[in-house]
């Protein structure tokens, strides 16, 4: 059984310059009154981990706005002019990672595995820095883990054990994350008690689930 | 007929019955409007859904179900919602048949830069380095040149997107298969003359015989 925290006390519990990794893709399926708590609360010095930074005023783009974000990890900004102009002033550190090795790499944060190695991104820049890895005479590149301290979930619906279930295309990066934060916080649009979610529908199982954020009002 | 429609309608010819296709963003999602109703496929978005379909009426839109771009979409019969890391298990794992990305320079190798302009354009990659990686075809479908620029050019000026060769070149001007022994002059556009080809293209071209007009309707 979990409790259901306010979004403003879930926000109280993210310290700053601490890793979150935020589910969603272009503001779809991320936790957006976890974020809006979080700009209340003036967090700071954030290392972000998502797809994107979404756009001004929107999901996750709120916190670059904010300036509560010094690192973003994440594999397209480029509808989001604002996380562009502070990364050309320096204000914020951008690292840029192919969508699939992104999620490949919180995949291995968060199932144990040392690395992945992945044909994406031999012979680019991306390369750059890193091992190359032969495997029956094919170049692979070393892809890190990732981890966080924080995983951040938009969800459709959680039962009282915290199991999730997700819609559409708002499941995106929600469901690896959730296994790659040493704190996972999920934001459902509904809480249902334990059975309305049949076990075939739980794609986040509840023994994962740290913190519930209360229903919408 | 604008550009653009040109070449989506001749890159449609290119899409067969039961395929697995991944448009990009702009341009290539303009294929699907020329696709003949009797040819059933299903397209992916690599945010998360297998089956896409075009936008909803309106008042019918789901804020859970978007394409890549951010649009409202619809799904298909038989559609199936995924994660990113299934999305790009489909895209890496050689299950995606065909690819359809714009370029910004493709070279006598056959290789692609489309996803970034130093000191100018610097957005991401997305998943661009991914489907170029992993896809069994890769089709660009670019307008021939930018403003007088030529964008098939000798060797790729702008940082590459991966070192595969792709499969296929379609321009309002010319459709050119890059191959081992280098780009292959297939068919010209409507009205346009192997001369006017040669003269907007910055990589040598092989011209075997006649080079047929494309077959448009």
């Amino acid at each position: 059984m979990k409790t259901a925290l306010s979004a403003d006390a879930a926000a109280a519990l993210i310290p700053d310059g601490s890793v979150c990794l935020i589910g969603g893709f272009m503001a779809v399926g991320s936790p957006h009154r976890l974020i809006d708590a979080m700009v209340r609360r003036g967090v700071k010095n954030l290392t972000i981990v998502a797809n994107d930074t979404a756009m001004p005023g929107k999901g996750i783009g709120k916190l670059i706005t904010c300036g509560a974000v010094r690192k973003v990890i994440a594999s397209h900004i480029g509808l989001n002019p604002e996380t562009q102009k502070k990364m050309i002033s320096g204000e914020l550190e951008v690292e840029l990672v192919p969508q699939g090795t992104l999620v490949e790499r919180i995949r291995a944060g968060g199932v144990g595995l040392g690395g992945v190695l992945t044909a994406t991104g031999i012979g680019t820049l991306v390369e750059e820095g890193k091992q190359i890895v032969e495997v029956d005479g094919k170049p692979y590149l070393l892809e890190k883990p990732i981890k966080g301290d924080f995983a951040l979930i938009g969800c459709k619906q959680a039962d009282y054990y915290g199991n999730l279930e997700y819609s559409l295309t708002a499941h995106n990066f929600n469901p690896i994350m959730a296994l790659a934060g040493k704190q996972v916080i999920a934001e459902p649009h509904h809480i249902v008690p334990v059975g309305v979610i049949s076990p075939d529908d739980v794609k986040t199982p509840g023994v994962l689930v740290n913190h519930l954020i209360e229903r919408a009002i | 007929m604008e550009d653009k429609d040109i070449i989506a309608q001749r890159v449609a010819q290119e899409i067969k019955p039961e395929m697995l296709v991944n448009l990009g963003i702009g341009l290539p999602s303009l294929v699907a409007n020329f696709l003949p109703k009797d040819v059933h496929v299903f397209f992916q978005a690599e945010n998360g859904v297998i089956g896409l379909g075009p936008r909803p009426p309106e008042g019918m839109e789901d804020e859970d179900l978007t394409d890549a771009g951010g649009g409202f979409v619809t799904a298909m019969p038989g559609a199936a919602s995924i994660d990113s890391a299934m999305s790009f298990a489909l895209i890496r794992g050689g299950h995606l048949d065909m690819t359809v990305l714009g370029g910004l320079q493709v070279d006598e190798r056959g290789y692609l830069a489309n996803w970034m302009v130093p000191g100018k354009m610097v957005p991401g990659m997305g998943g661009a380095m991914d489907l170029v990686a992993g896809a069994k075809e890769v089709i660009v479908a670019m307008v021939h040149t930018a403003k007088g620029a030529q964008k098939i050019v000798e060797r790729c000026t702008l940082p590459l997107t991966a070192v595969r060769r792709v499969s296929l070149i379609v321009t309002e001007m010319a459709v050119i298969k890059p191959t081992e022994r280098g780009l292959v002059l297939l068919e010209r556009g409507p009205g346009v003359s192997l001369d006017a080809i040669v003269k907007a293209t910055g990589a040598k071209l092989i011209i075997e015989g006649d080079v047929p007009e494309m077959r448009l309707n």
